[in-house]
């Protein structure tokens, strides 16, 4: 579990961040969204204290990060995983080595049991012959399920993904989604997530934030944002046709129900 | 960022095999450029050397004289690390810059990788050997002048390897030597920084090289200054 207490972030005299707090529950997916410039990123990087809050508390297990010694500090960045946006993949190495590379760096197990390690966590992620090949010779959506595999490679406690699925097509951002899903049932991991893609939030949101310029405008869960009387996450969320029809539909099965149930009473 | 260069270390099987990757590249690799160089160069040395000895009085051995001394003393140190702030630095600025702006250093950082240790250290550790290259220039330099001056009909053999022996000040190559230790470390140094520190896009990875190659060379002809003024006078 992740606690995060009024926390403040500037750059050059202008608030980013304006004070957000929440919760991010373990085994759960959590989504963080909000148009771009609204302060996700930012957020993300704090939580993964890339940069550092000028104002507030991030609690990992009850631990404040600004409390920790530089050893702890060190574990607990052990115990994060994180998807870049762009995958992030390292340009030297073939997909079996970047895969290998956090154990090869923090573990003293040899070669052959961080080789079986890597290619155990391969096959979950569905990548099929391509231990071999390079970052660029492969595609977007097998990037990303390497940078998948090489954030869990080391069991860790915390996932963090920026715009998982950006940059794919509907199909395979769905796969993505639901590979996020799954492993962080799998594993029991607080997994952490920026989006934008509407479809996340449909198919993932267990919990979900809205931010907006850089205020946390609203929270709840994806069956909770069909209902919402909140204005800027309507507009947000709903900005497409395809959108407002699905709402639609969904609020009024939800009203047939609730009328069926009175009738029935 | 020095301090943290030698901070917290990175795992030596890992950083070994970076280290031996880094001198493959920036002196293995580099060699090839550098004789090339170095060779013609000084057989132009010696060739404008002799095309100026116009006074018959002047003995012919001042070919292999000056040939040596410009090679040695400027030449291979300091020449050649100007080369190489174009070769090598862009490199690694631009390697380094593109690791930041496809957000690869962060995964390191995120993972609880010191940085500047993973990046920039291998880079110091192989550029130590980098006296090696200017060894190899300095031969070649006076060898390409030897074969200019004989094969172009200056001077004869032996009246080259006269000039090349007389008056010799072994101190002569401690210096060159001590000077290339100090360029080696700008060399490593300056462009990590201007690759680890830039921000942007593709377009501004160009930019940090051509601002690291302008840095680098201007600090390497004050610190050839600075240097030659203690040591020589």
């Amino acid at each position: 579990m992740i606690e995060v207490q009024n926390i403040i972030k500037s750059f050059d005299g202008t608030e980013i961040i304006k004070g957000v707090s929440t919760v991010f529950d373990k085994g759960k997916t959590n989504l963080i969204i909000g148009q771009s410039g609204s302060g996700k990123t930012v957020f993300l990087k704090c939580l993964l204290s890339l940069f550092i809050a000028d104002s507030g508390k991030i609690l990992f297990e009850g631990k404040g990060l600004k409390k920790m010694s530089i050893k702890e500090r060190s574990i607990l960045r052990q115990e994060m995983g994180m998807v870049f946006q762009g995958s992030a993949l390292f340009d030297s190495m073939n997909v079996e080595e970047n895969i290998m590379f956090p154990m090869q760096m923090f573990t003293q197990k040899d070669d052959d049991e961080i080789r079986d390690r890597a290619n155990l966590v391969i096959k979950r992620v569905n990548l099929i012959n391509a231990n071999s090949k390079y970052p660029d010779e492969i595609s977007g959506g097998m990037k990303k399920r390497v940078a998948i595999a090489r954030a869990i490679v080391m069991n860790p406690k915390y996932l963090f993904c920026d715009e998982p699925n950006s940059g794919l097509d509907p199909k395979t951002a769905i796969l993505i989604d639901n590979l996020i899903q799954e492993i962080t049932a799998e594993y029991n991991i607080t997994t952490v997530i920026n989006t934008h893609d509407m479809n996340s939030v449909m198919e993932i949101g267990e919990k979900i934030i809205f931010l907006k310029d850089g205020l946390k405008s609203w929270e709840g869960t994806k069956e909770e944002i069909f209902n919402t009387e909140n204005e800027a996450v309507t507009n947000f969320v709903y900005s497409s046709d395809l959108f407002k029809k699905v709402r639609e539909v969904y609020l009024k099965d939800e009203s047939d129900e609730e009328q069926m149930g009175t009738t029935s009473a | 960022m020095i301090k943290s260069i030698f901070g917290k270390f990175t795992k030596w099987k890992i950083l070994k095999q970076l280290i031996l990757k880094d001198i493959d590249t920036l002196i293995i690799g580099s060699m090839g450029i550098v004789s090339f160089i170095s060779f013609f160069v000084g057989g132009v040395v010696s060739i404008q050397t002799a095309l100026n000895l116009e006074n018959p009085l002047l003995p012919k051995n001042l070919i292999g004289f000056a040939t040596r001394q410009s090679v040695i003393l400027e030449f291979a140190p300091t020449f050649i690390s100007i080369i190489m702030a174009g070769k090598v630095g862009s490199y690694i600025t631009s390697s380094i810059g593109t690791m930041r702006v496809t957000e690869q250093i962060d995964a390191l950082e995120v993972m609880g990788i010191n940085t500047y240790n993973y990046l920039i250290f291998p880079k110091i550790v192989a550029l130590s050997l980098y006296p090696l290259v200017i060894c190899v220039s300095m031969f070649l330099g006076v060898f390409g002048g030897y074969m200019a001056c004989v094969y172009g009909g200056f001077s004869s053999s032996s009246e080259f390897i006269e000039g090349i022996q007389l008056d010799f000040i072994p101190f002569h190559i401690t210096y060159a030597f001590i000077k290339t230790g100090f360029f080696s470390f700008v060399l490593a140094t300056i462009p990590s920084y201007h690759g680890y520190f830039m921000t942007g896009g593709a377009l501004e990875v160009g930019k940090a090289s051509t601002v690291s190659f302008v840095w680098t060379s201007v600090v390497i002809i004050l610190l050839n200054y600075l240097i030659t003024q203690m040591l020589l006078t």
